[in-house]
């Protein structure tokens, strides 16, 4: 028992434990506090959580694909296309001339706006819209990967890179402005802390860990990411579920889209451009491992919460835009490092 | 007196406590040909892993020359001039035959890092020109026959002037005279001097080729000498005898009438041909017969893991779809495969995961799909106090800390939850000991006698002796021959497994190989 009060022990239990990176923002947190004071000030707190929010949903959606040892980069093209596609249902008016030359302009967009411009449903069919463009692009990827056996990476790479155009080209690269104000309510923050965006994110984010701890769909999501042979001869309908956590992938990407352009106020074709590297860094940094089979929704919490934290309190610290992407690399790098460092100490004490 | 290259002297290994090999001590003299023979899983790849630095022995030592030999990697058994010449050949298909002896030891043009052609090409002729194959050095190992990519690798194992050199089951894809040829050309590099241990199954080209044998039998030698003094029959007899007593439990045949599995005409091309068969309730059938006689094959398509072109499969009178495990498990199919570790068990998870993982569907909801934890893990704790399990913590203790016993005894379980007509175990006993393995022959005549229909797949002829009502001998894809309980006989179904049917006489075999 003296063992365990042992420095070297304790560090070691502190290293191993699955609230690591909690830990840790909050070691940072303490020591960044009186250096930047400026952290505890409400517009910062609300800056933060407003970045936080639409984060966690598309990492969340990232977890479900990475237990199964897959990769969907195609998130940030799903969150520009629901981004574009439902802001032209919604939106009530466009300027002819921004958008004379989109494909779109004189069928689905006019200067009456969209399909559902000013009518009482815009915002029910135009976040119908988002979710249905999210979960038709993961059945793509997930059929693909499922049924073809093409591996994920191409898969996702060349969705991302077909959608993220796709969007670009349907509005010639202009922002979609003019959305209904239910819309934008959704990101709107009352006492500096709650909002829509917060409400959505929490509820996403119980609903993910009792699909993935307490569902059929999860325990089988965990049993083909570890060892799909073996799912496969146990009755696991390994294609089905590589197909459903494609689509929640995508699914969860259109909801970081509509939290995201409602904070925006428009419809934005770039919409997610730079975001990949912070869904996978936040998914790794929490511990979630790319070779499958592990993962949980409280990691993808903390490192969620780790990265916005960080990038936060680089900003403050008035680094450049460069500076601030070298260290957020330097630590995705040392989090990879520390999960082999976790796994190499489990095994040797099997 | 002949010299002795190489000797193990009293060498034990054991994986997870169980014995691979126990005090194994044999000898190799110079310029001659040691055959080694056994059983599946008699110990030989275990001594054959040690010789060659991939394993360390738990005790005993080597000797090489007479000086201690401790490898401990392949590379420093090749520096002692051992090469291995193995059953699937390891060369690289996308590289010349040439680059493919040269592979680990490039000659380079004088001190600069480019490498000489010239050179290479010509070391590379000589030495097929040597094992009499006229081929270019300059030709893509992907375009080779079988036979000829075998003496590639052989000319690669010559190339580093190897002593000693290690065969095994060569044969195994070679054509008759491709066969002939090799062993043409292993008795040329013996009267060379070199020394060579050869382990095959196929006894007669055993008795024909070497010079001293060597007889395993679960992990223990059971004999060596000279061949004369060895004849098939003694081999087989002393392969397989077993002296130990209470090693099965009693059978209480309790076969009912109802057909539970009937197969008709399954055949897939290279795979099986024209399988008929059919298990019975509360019958056991047991399908014997070597590596790749087309046993677990069948066991994969019955179960619906791969498909097969022809034939049909019924199961209690209605006929099963093809390739569908899902729908298969639906129908009462069980199946227990040979690797657990790959294809049984999710070695990194929980016991409870793993033991519900077939029937998650019957423990959730309709609609949300909630999992019933607390109705499943009761469900499971009945089964694994039922199957005696060993384990600490149902819930969080990971397989992979079990002994081979216990995992066997999880991937049962799992199975048992669905309550199945039809159980298919496929080497069920393998890698456990002989306490463990009487648990699971007591498992199996409870369910036989409960009316389970279970298919016994095995290499061990004793134990399928010992439980089953039936056994169906399998060779090369066919099933060749059925025996019922009261005509079992251990040399006879060997015989027929080995295709060593007509006669022991060398010269019947070599009439039986002309037919082909």
């Amino acid at each position: 028992m003296k063992q365990t009060l042992r420095p070297a022990n304790l560090a070691k239990r502190i290293l191993m434990s699955e609230y690591f990176v909690l830990y840790l923002t909050i070691v940072y947190l303490i020591v960044l506090t009186p250096i930047i004071p400026r952290l505890w000030h409400p517009m910062n707190i609300q800056n933060v959580l407003s970045n936080m929010w639409p984060l966690l949903v598309v990492a969340i959606g990232q977890t479900f694909v990475l237990i199964l040892a897959g990769i969907d980069l195609s998130q940030t093209s799903v969150m520009a296309m629901s981004s574009v596609v439902g802001a032209v249902v919604m939106t009530s008016s466009a300027d002819p001339v921004l958008f004379t030359k989109s494909p779109l302009w004189g069928t689905l967009l006019t200067d009456q706006g969209g399909l559902m411009a000013s009518s009482p449903f815009a915002l029910p069919v135009g976040i119908a819209v988002m979710l249905a463009v999210g979960l038709a692009i993961g059945f793509l990827n997930g059929f693909s990967v499922a049924i073809f056996r093409m591996p994920p990476f191409i898969v996702t790479l060349v969705s991302m890179m077909l959608f993220s155009a796709m969007a670009i080209f349907l509005t010639k690269s202009e922002n979609i402005r003019h959305l209904p104000d239910s819309y934008l309510q959704i990101s709107k923050t009352t006492f500096s802390v709650v909002s829509g965006s917060l409400v959505i994110a929490i509820v996403l984010a119980v609903i993910a860990h009792m699909v993935l701890t307490r569902t059929l769909f999860g325990k089988r999501l965990y049993a083909v990411g570890i060892n799909t042979t073996a799912s496969q001869i146990s009755g696991v309908p390994t294609r089905k579920t590589i197909i459903a956590a494609y689509m929640v992938s995508g699914l969860c990407a259109a909801i970081a889209a509509i939290l995201y352009s409602s904070r925006l106020e428009m419809g934005r074709p770039t919409l997610g451009s730079t975001l990949f590297i912070d869904i996978v860094g936040a998914n790794i940094i929490g511990g979630i491992s790319l070779a499958g089979g592990k993962g949980k929704v409280t990691w993808t919490i903390f490192g969620v919460f780790f990265f916005i934290i960080l990038a936060n309190s680089l900003n403050m610290l008035n680094l450049s835009f460069y500076i601030i992407d070298m260290v957020k690399g330097s630590v995705i790098l040392v989090a990879a490092l520390l999960d082999v460092a976790r796994n190499r100490i489990r095994k040797a004490q099997m | 007196m002949a010299e002795v290259v190489f000797a193990y002297k009293n060498i034990t290994k054991r994986f997870f406590g169980v014995h691979a090999l126990n005090n194994v001590s044999f000898e190799l003299e110079r310029g001659k040909i040691l055959g080694l023979v056994g059983e599946n899983g008699a110990g030989k790849s275990t001594l054959m892993n040690i010789l060659g630095g991939v394993l360390q022995p738990d005790e005993g030592e080597m000797f090489l020359s007479g000086e201690p030999y401790v490898p401990e990697s392949p590379l420093d058994a090749t520096c002692a001039g051992i090469e291995f010449i193995h059953q699937e050949l390891n060369l690289f298909t996308n590289l010349s035959v040439a680059e493919n002896i040269s592979i680990s030891s490039f000659p380079c043009i004088r001190r600069t890092p480019f490498i000489h052609r010239r050179a290479m090409q010509d070391s590379s002729r000589k030495l097929l020109q040597s094992l009499n194959l006229d081929i270019s050095p300059n030709i893509l190992v992907e375009n080779l026959s079988p036979g000829e990519r075998q003496l590639v690798e052989i000319a690669k194992a010559l190339s580093t002037n190897a002593d000693i050199l290690l065969f095994d089951e060569p044969t195994t894809s070679l054509t008759a005279n491709e066969t002939e040829n090799l062993f043409a050309i292993m008795r040329r590099l013996r009267d060379e001097g070199k020394s060579i241990i050869y382990i095959s199954h196929i006894l007669s080209d055993v008795q024909e080729l070497v010079d001293d044998i060597v007889v395993l039998r679960d992990g223990q030698v059971m004999g060596g000498g000279p061949i004369a003094d060895f004849p098939i029959h003694r081999m087989i007899n002393l392969m397989v005898g077993r002296e130990i007593d209470n090693v099965f439990p009693d059978r209480i045949p309790s076969i009912k009438d109802r057909v539970i599995l009937s197969c008709e005409h399954v055949s897939e091309t290279g795979m099986v041909r024209d399988i008929n068969l059919s298990v019975r309730e509360g019958e056991i059938v047991g399908m014997f017969g070597l590596m790749g006689s087309g046993r677990t094959e069948f066991a994969r398509m019955l179960f619906g893991i791969d498909p097969y072109k022809e034939g049909s499969i019924v199961v209690d009178g209605e006929p099963l779809p093809k390739h569908n495990p899902q729908e298969s498990i639906k129908r009462g199919l069980a199946f227990i495969t040979e690797n657990r570790r790959e294809e049984g068990l999710l070695m990194d998870y929980p016991i409870l995961e793993n033991i519900g993982l077939v029937s998650l569907p019957d423990y959730s909801a309709a609609v949300t799909r909630l999992v019933d934890s607390k109705r499943l893990f009761k469900r499971a704790d009945e089964v694994a106090s039922s199957l005696r399990l060993k384990c600490n913590d149902l819930k969080n203790q990971k397989v992979k800390s079990l002994s081979g016993g216990n995992q066997q005894k999880v991937v049962i379980g799992k199975w048992l939850l669905k309550d199945p007509s039809l159980l298919i175990m496929d080497e069920p006993t393998r890698g456990i000991d002989v306490g463990a393995k009487y648990e699971v022959y007591l498992i199996m005549e409870r369910l036989a006698s409960e009316g389970t229909g279970i298919l016994f797949i095995s290499s061990e002829i004793e134990e399928l002796m010992a439980m089953c009502d039936r056994i169906v001998v399998w060779s090369q894809g066919e099933v060749m021959r059925e025996f019922r309980r009261e005509d079992f006989s251990q040399e006879r179904i060997m015989r027929i497994a080995f295709r060593q049917d007509i006669d022991y006489d060398m010269e019947e075999k070599v009439v039986v190989n002309g037919n082909e």
